[in-house]
């Protein structure tokens, strides 16, 4: 049986499968276990203009079908991860997207102009929607002007495509994506994690240093696939959805609620194999099924 | 290190609240050093326990293709591990992060441990006697019940000495005034500990006051064991400054001087 078309298009970018690793949820550590060409895109974690050591411990904390985690954004600064991280990844033709995190717009845009000279780059994914960073979870993200406002600069300050990752904390997050497409990004990421909390009851202390954090895992699936749902049906550019993913069954669901790609997040850290399992599950699928090609499912859905 | 599927030999109680699991797992034994740990996929219930733990090695058995894993039934992971029956899969990641080092010139090491980081010190002792090294053991746990090793560590020739809360004898100071006694011999190259704050603390001061190198194998809650999520990150002193090290990657192993926050 001929193998089916896993290719698809984010803007510009020509991704060879729909299938990449969701930033903070990856490193150049995963090449021990997988061949990173295999994998659609490479996506960094966020990257920002100076050293950050990120949020005290504890940093995780398991909760059910999910993980909380307030990690913080540790970071080595741009001109490290210039001159230390980006060799690395030369090494391999999977097209390269650090994400980028900054306290400012101006900082996000001076972020884009120095990766922007850099050949190994291919895009950049805005990390616009961290609940980790400080002021009580809150977000650019969390604004559909504050937003506008971000990748608007970003989009002033580089060529390359540009991804919007976007927050699930939000009352409408198709009104945020919106913006983010007004202001010229290529494509939206739907989404970061969702705010929570968990308690020790023997001390009564909060389980994460940050007292809240993040929401990832099997548990958020549903909600973020109704979030793409939602995103795609008024958007005119690609939704990469992330959220839960953890076989090929759930990046079909992503699809065909329209989205042309996904992320593959905290199943990383379970089966550092996964996302290459999951690949092969799509293919599978797409051939039982006699799909020429993955595009043929992205807002497949039948309502 | 890589992702693979052992079978479970045996996984008995040794007492009331351990068991001993011994996992067939081809060519890992042979490529494992003492203090490095395996990523365990403890059962296939996401909604209680997603993601895996980190357990250190017991005892590699090349001969037998085995990895053996001694363990504090406590939480969730650990109670789905102890319900692994005989002939049952285990899936693993590892050997991950750095082990224990014991420098060729060392004759004579000092190794304390409480609780169930005897597990973690266990390969390192038994390396140590087949290259002839003298072994100093403290042993340190709630009851005499609970003093896990002795026999172990005495049969292959170490020198065993057992504390416990029962008797006051395993409190730090009590502890720190065994190792001096001991130290005072004259004779020991390097200490080793594993499995308390306060006793790694306490071995620190002494090791620094006496100019001896130290090891201690730290444990953190980790997400992915290999180096990416960066949850089990620790502060620890490098080179004179406070650096963010990766308890997985880094470690599990570190230099006693390097601990901040123990």
């Amino acid at each position: 049986m001929t193998s089916a078309d896993l290719s698809v298009q984010i803007g510009q970018l020509s991704l060879r499968n729909p299938v990449m690793p969701a930033s903070g949820t990856f490193s150049e550590d995963l090449a021990e276990f997988i061949p990173l060409n295999e994998l659609g895109a490479l996506v960094t974690k966020s990257i920002t203009l100076d050293v950050r050591e990120g949020n005290p411990g504890p940093r995780l904390a398991e909760t059910a079908a999910g993980l909380l985690n307030a990690i913080g954004i540790p970071s080595k600064g741009v001109a490290q991860f210039i001159a230390e991280t980006l060799p690395f990844y030369r090494n391999f033709t999977a097209p390269l997207v650090p994400s980028i995190s900054g306290d400012t717009a101006a900082e996000f845009a001076r972020l884009a102009v120095l990766l922007s000279s850099e050949p190994v780059v291919r895009g950049l994914e805005v990390n616009i929607s961290c609940p980790n960073l400080e002021d009580d979870g809150k977000s650019f993200a969390m604004d559909p002007v504050q937003t506008y406002r971000v990748l608007r600069q970003v989009r002033q300050a580089t060529r390359l495509p540009v991804w919007a990752k976007l927050s699930p904390n939000v009352q409408s997050i198709a009104e945020v994506a919106l913006a983010a497409q007004e202001a010229g990004a290529d494509a939206v990421v739907v989404a970061n994690t969702l705010l929570g909390m968990a308690i020790d009851v023997e001390t009564r202390r909060p389980k994460l240093g940050n007292v809240t954090g993040g929401l990832s895992g099997p548990a958020v699936k549903p909600i973020i696939l109704r979030m793409v749902h939602q995103v795609a049906k008024v958007v005119r550019i690609p939704v990469i959805g992330v959220g839960g993913i953890r076989s090929a069954e759930d990046v079909l669901e992503y699809l065909m609620a329209g989205a042309t790609a996904v992320q593959v997040g905290t199943y990383n850290f379970v089966h550092p194999q996964g996302m290459v399992e999951v690949i092969a599950g799509l293919q599978k699928y797409l051939q039982r099924h006699g799909y020429a090609s993955v595009r043929e499912l992205i807002g497949s859905v039948i309502t | 290190m890589r992702q693979a599927l052992g079978v479970v030999r045996r996984n008995e109680w040794v007492n009331g609240r351990y068991k001993h699991l011994t996992v067939y797992a081809p060519g890992l034994a042979q490529v494992s050093q003492a203090g490095q740990f395996f990523h365990l996929l403890c059962g296939a219930d996401v909604t209680s326990v997603l993601l895996r733990r980190p357990m250190s090695i017991y005892q590699m058995d090349p001969g037998r293709d085995e990895l053996h894993f001694l363990y504090h039934v406590k939480g969730e992971g650990t109670r789905l591990l102890a319900e692994k029956q005989v002939g049952h899969t285990l899936d693993l990641v590892g050997p991950l992060g750095h082990g224990f080092t014991l420098a060729a010139p060392w004759r004579h090491v000092l190794v304390v441990a409480r609780g169930v980081g005897m597990a973690t010190l266990a390969p390192l002792i038994a390396s140590a006697r087949q290259r002839d090294v003298a072994v100093d053991v403290i042993l340190s746990a709630r009851t005499a019940a609970d003093v896990l090793g002795e026999r172990e560590f005495q049969a292959i020739g170490a020198r065993v000495f057992t504390v416990t809360d029962a008797t006051g004898s395993s409190q730090p100071e009590a502890v720190r005034m065994r190792v001096e006694t001991l130290l005072g011999q004259g004779h020991t190259d390097a200490v080793y500990t594993c499995g308390s704050a306060r006793l790694t603390r306490m071995l620190g001061e002494v090791a620094n006051r006496w100019g001896l190198p130290g090891q201690v194998a730290l444990e953190e809650h980790m997400a992915c064991g290999i180096g990416m999520c960066q949850g089990c990150t620790r502060v620890f002193r490098r080179e004179g400054s406070a650096v963010h090290l990766r308890v997985c990657r880094e470690g599990p192993v570190f230099p006693l001087a390097e601990v901040m926050d123990a």
